[in-house]
Formats: C-alpha cells, sequence, structure tokens
C-alpha cells in the first residue's frame, strides 16, 4: 500500500523482509548443510556452510537408528486420529447446540467452553491416572458401595470385580483424550450461525429430517472450515509432546517428536550432530509440507480463530 | 444465548450428538480437574497407601519453596522475554510485508513455516545453533563478543537459548495475525492520514498501531499461554529445567516433581495454581473480546 514514493523506506522495507526471512530461515538452512556433511566436517569449527554428500548416507542413519519408520508411522496414525475425531466430535457438537433447543443445551455450551481452560498440562496426573484405568472411578462408587459383598452374597462365593481398562501404550489412548476441543467446536458454532435461516427452514418444509439436513447440507457448506482446521489440527497433534511422552513407556509406541530425543549426541557420545539434524528434518517435513502446500486454508483457519 | 430462529426439534438426537464431545470432556477433563484440586488437598505417599486431608498445607509449603518462588520468576521473565521478542518481531515483519503488497503472498510463505515445527524440534535446532563447541551462533558470539559461552552450565546463557528457541516459533504465529490485521485496516483511514501530511512512520503509531491492539492483546495472550505450557517440548527435550534449575519454568516443575518425584500433593497444588492462572487470562481475554466488537463492527 504505497500512499505516496517513499523510495529510501522502500528500499529498507526490502531489506528487512530479506534479513528478516533469513533470520527465520537460518536455523533449517543450518541444520539442512549439517545434514549433508560427514561426522568428520560436521565436527570440525566452525563448520562448513558448503553442502556436502552425506545427505542420503545421514538420512538413512537416522532413520534406522532412531526406529523413525515406527515412531512415524505412530506420529501419524495419531496427528490423523487426533484430525479427524476433533472434527467429527466438533461438528456433531456444534450442530447439536445451534440446530436443536432442549433443556441442557446451555449446560452442555458451558461444559464445552470451560475445557479452553483445562489444557493438558494443568492435569496431568489425574488425567494419567484416568487413562491407567479408564473405569477407576466407576471402581470407586462400586467399592463405596460394597457392591463386591453383594455379588459374593448372590453368587455364594467371593468374587473381587476388578474394572481394569488401560489406554496406556495404546493408539486409542494417544488420540481419545485429545479429540474433544472447545476451538473446534466455537469455530463450526460461530460458522453455523452465520448460515442463512432459510436453508433450514427450507429443509424442514421439504421434510428433511435433522441428519438428513446435516449431510446434504450442513456438511457441504462446511467444506473451507473442516479443510482449515484439518490443517491446524494435523499440525497440533503431530507436534504433541507431554500427552504421549506420559502414556506411552513402549518405545514401539513412542511418537517422532518424543523419540528424536535419542538421536542427541550426549557428551560422552562422538558429536553425531548431522544424525541429529538429518533425523530432525525428517520429524518436521509432514507437518511443515502440509502448512506450506495448504497455506489458504492454514491462514483463514487461523484467523478465524480469534473471531 | 444465540440461537437459531428456525431449528429441529427432536427429543433424544441433539443429546446423542453431543455425548461424544460431553463423555470425553468429562472422563479427561472434568473428572481430572476435580481429582487434581482434591489431592492438592491432600497428603499421600508415594504408594498411595495412605491420604491424610491437610486443607491448603500444600499451597503453604508450595509458596514457602524458594524453589518454587524460583520457578515463577523463572517462567515470567521466560514468557516476558518470548513474547517481547516474537511480538516486536512478528509485528516488525508484518509490517514490513504490508508494504510491499505484491509479494506479500511468497513472504508469507517464507515466513510460515516455522510454526508447523514442534516446539521440541526447534529446540534442538537451537542446541544446535547454539552448542558450545559446534554451534555457529556459539562461536560468533565467543570471537566476536568475546563472552565464554555455554548454554549447558551458564545458567543465563541456557535461558537466552530457550527464549530463542519459543521465539523463533512463534514469530511466525504472530506474523500471520499482524499481517491479518493490518490488511483489515481500512486503507481510505492510512491515505486520509497522508494526505493531511503525516509520515508513514506517524501513521504507524497514531492509526495502524491503535488499530491493531486487539490483534496486539489477542497475540500476547495466545504468546503467553504457549510459553507457560507448550514450551514443555523445548525445555524437556533440551535443557530439563537445567543448569540448577534455571530454566525450571512452572509447567515442567509439575510434571517433574508429579510425575518423576512423585510428590502428589505438591503437584496437584502446583497444578491448582496453573489453572487459576489459565482461568484469569482465559476470563480476561472473553473480557476484552467483547470490548473488540466495537473495533471491527
Amino acid at each position: 500500500m504505497m500512499v505516496e514514493k517513499t523510495p529510501k523506506l522502500d528500499l529498507f522495507t526490502y531489506g528487512a523482509l530479506i534479513l528478516g526471512i533469513i533470520a527465520v530461515g537460518f536455523p533449517i538452512l543450518y541444520a539442512i548443510i549439517a545434514a549433508t556433511l560427514s561426522l568428520e566436517e560436521v565436527s570440525r569449527v566452525p563448520m562448513s556452510m558448503i553442502p556436502g554428500d552425506q545427505l542420503f548416507n545421514n538420512l538413512h542413519q537416522a532413520w534406522t537408528q532412531g526406529d523413525l519408520g515406527t515412531q512415524l508411522y505412530n506420529s501419524f496414525i495419531m496427528a490423523s486420529g487426533i484430525t479427524l475425531g476433533k472434527i467429527i466430535v466438533s461438528l456433531f457438537g456444534a450442530f447439536s447446540i445451534v440446530y436443536f433447543d432442549y433443556r441442557l443445551r446451555s449446560v452442555a455450551f458451558a461444559a464445552v467452553f470451560c475445557t479452553l481452560m483445562l489444557p493438558v498440562e494443568v492435569r496431568i496426573l489425574p488425567t494419567y491416572e484416568m487413562a491407567a484405568n479408564l473405569f477407576g472411578p466407576l471402581q470407586g462408587i462400586w467399592d463405596a458401595l460394597g457392591l463386591n459383598s453383594i455379588v459374593s452374597w448372590f453368587a455364594g462365593h467371593d468374587i473381587e470385580v476388578n474394572l481394569d481398562f488401560s489406554l496406556l501404550d495404546s493408539y486409542a489412548g494417544l488420540i481419545l483424550p485429545l479429540t474433544a476441543s472447545a476451538t473446534c467446536t466455537f469455530l463450526f458454532r460461530q460458522f453455523f450461525l452465520t448460515i442463512p435461516e432459510e436453508l433450514c427452514e427450507a429443509a424442514k418444509m421439504d421434510g428433511a429430517s435433522p441428519m438428513t439436513f446435516f449431510w446434504r447440507i450442513l456438511l457441504p457448506l462446511s467444506k473451507t472450515n473442516i479443510a482449515a482446521l484439518v490443517v491446524i489440527e494435523f499440525v497440533y497433534g503431530w507436534n504433541q509432546y507431554l500427552w504421549p511422552l506420559l502414556i506411552t513407556t513402549d518405545p514401539k509406541m513412542t511418537t517422532a517428536v518424543i523419540g528424536l530425543k535419542s538421536l542427541l549426541p550426549s557428551p560422552e557420545d562422538p558429536p553425531d550432530w548431522h544424525i541429529a539434524m538429518a533425523g530432525a528434518l525428517i520429524v518436521m517435513l509432514p507437518p511443515v509440507l502440509v502448512v506450506i502446500f495448504m497455506q489458504r486454508w492454514f491462514v483463514k483457519g487461523l484467523v478465524e480463530r480469534e473471531k | 444465548m444465540i440461537k437459531k430462529r428456525s431449528y429441529f426439534k427432536s427429543r433424544s438426537l441433539p443429546y446423542l450428538l453431543i455425548l461424544p464431545q460431553v463423555l470425553i470432556t468429562l472422563t479427561f477433563f472434568y473428572w481430572p480437574a476435580v481429582q487434581g484440586v482434591v489431592s492438592s488437598f491432600q497428603l499421600s505417599d508415594p504408594f498411595g497407601l495412605y491420604t491424610k486431608f491437610v486443607w491448603f498445607d500444600n499451597f503453604i509449603a508450595l509458596f514457602k519453596d524458594p524453589l518454587y518462588l524460583k520457578s515463577i520468576a523463572t517462567t515470567l521473565f521466560f514468557s516476558g522475554s518470548v513474547a517481547f521478542v516474537s511480538i516486536t518481531f512478528g509485528l516488525f515483519l508484518a509490517t514490513m510485508a504490508n508494504r510491499v503488497l505484491k509479494v506479500t503472498t511468497l513472504t508469507r510463505t517464507l515466513l510460515i513455516w516455522p510454526y508447523a515445527i514442534a516446539p521440541a524440534i526447534s529446540g534442538i535446532l537451537w542446541l544446535f545453533l547454539l552448542h558450545p563447541s559446534y554451534g555457529v551462533v556459539a562461536i560468533f558470539i565467543e570471537d566476536f563478543l568475546g563472552i565464554d559461552w555455554n548454554p549447558l552450565l551458564q545458567s543465563s546463557h541456557a535461558m537466552l537459548m530457550i527464549v530463542m528457541a519459543s521465539a523463533w516459533k512463534n514469530v511466525s504465529y504472530n506474523f500471520v495475525f499482524f499481517l491479518a490485521g493490518l490488511q483489515a485496516i481500512p486503507h481510505s483511514l492510512i491515505e486520509a492520514a497522508a494526505m493531511d501530511g503525516a509520515s508513514p512512520f506517524r501513521r504507524f503509531w497514531t492509526i495502524t498501531f491503535p488499530l491493531l491492539s486487539p490483534t496486539m492483546f489477542f497475540v500476547t495472550v495466545m504468546t503467553i499461554i504457549f510459553s507457560f505450557f507448550e514450551s514443555f517440548g523445548i525445555i524437556h527435550a533440551v535443557t530439563q529445567g537445567g543448569p540448577g534449575g534455571s530454566t525450571n519454568i512452572l509447567v515442567y516443575k509439575v510434571y517433574q516433581d508429579g510425575f518423576i518425584g512423585l510428590n502428589l500433593g505438591s503437584s496437584s497444588a502446583q497444578s491448582v495454581v496453573l489453572m487459576s492462572l489459565i482461568i484469569l487470562i482465559t476470563f480476561l481475554q472473553f473480557k476484552y473480546v467483547e470490548r473488540k466488537v466495537q473495533y471491527t463492527g
């Protein structure tokens, strides 16, 4: 938006932008160069800024050494599961809140809304306990009511009822607790509220059932919003750290972002930074590609969230 | 609450539709949160063999603990620095990008992608850049500034490292919002001011900046939430709270005391403190959003 001619300021603008882009890109550029070097080259001080020819060797070594195949697969399942789960759960939730009138509607809305204030970081231990035994609360009620003795009396011998169902080290455990999201439900609610009333009236007049209206009219209209959320939630899911760290102990269930730590050279090891950087590049690639190629949806989704 | 003029009538369907969300929310949000609050008033041994109700003892112990007070100070300094660096830089880049309308899409592409990088990976990249023996930035600091640089041993250097890793990751997020905010400002306002003879700098400070204040508020809140909670990955992957607890921010301390140290009462009390904090932030945010309507309307 050039209002008047300001050649000096324009020059400064371009200069600052180029410098800014370089500054933002430098850590990645440096990582890419390191990933192409050999151990000898990468531990030279200062490291050469000319790319070497070891890229594929390093990528391969990072892949096998860090068991990235398994971990990327886990990350992919987790990220897609969270994305899909969140979108389905919030679409139905928002549909219920906007298009129906029922007694507990406000209560449901408030309950969903308040989860905004409870990120996993503030309820680490109890959520872990919950996942470790999903029916823990029921067991408590069971014990409190003394139902064991009643059941034993009926059966005629001693019966211990143990409600035990663990989500630890499972895909369900990685995905399920992260699929309820107030932000997604909000976004769909805001969007549904902007849809003209006439559509719903017309559908009702034609005798369409609520679910027909949902599948045939609401869902196609929400395509853009869904696309935007797919990008955001996939990146969110892929980059999860604390929750997978808590709930997985089996190395076969670790996600790539967490597993990457094992490639970091410790002070006693040879400084394998070229391998660590090659691994980092592999793990960051999927979400970066998603963001770059779906940039339009992504920006739209991000900015919509603010409203 | 707003609702549609035209809606469906069904006795069971709406409950069925909202059921998945309510079930997950109750199971993984509310029940654990209540449990957390309850155990913050209890004292128990690591094996769960006995528990005792101790009222506010855990909280009193917490706020008497110099390590916890230090962690609060560390967190405040950390998030303040991250907010300052990433907001200043993000706003600057957005202002520049907004001036050159033609290349905005390309510029945006080149500036946006650190958003997609996990905090932990950002931490690893910066650990390499600032590594005392191999990092190129570290060598620059040692040679040109003459500082004996070592973020693995020096508290302030470690802090600088995690601030850079967090701020770098956040710049692109802030950039996207500032650019959107700038593009939403009516061009006629800028033109009118230019006609009145206001220089580009004056226009920025008297028109653009005040009109950007809702975005500024939102971005600040999001950055603070990020540095309070999501920076966990950076700390865990890179410093583990060290050296000497100098990067032990509150969320990492909750994890360390509760999950590693198995000090349930104290960890729960810390969680409750964090919970109160985020409730406060959310309330402030929504109070402000109400006002924001007048700006954009």
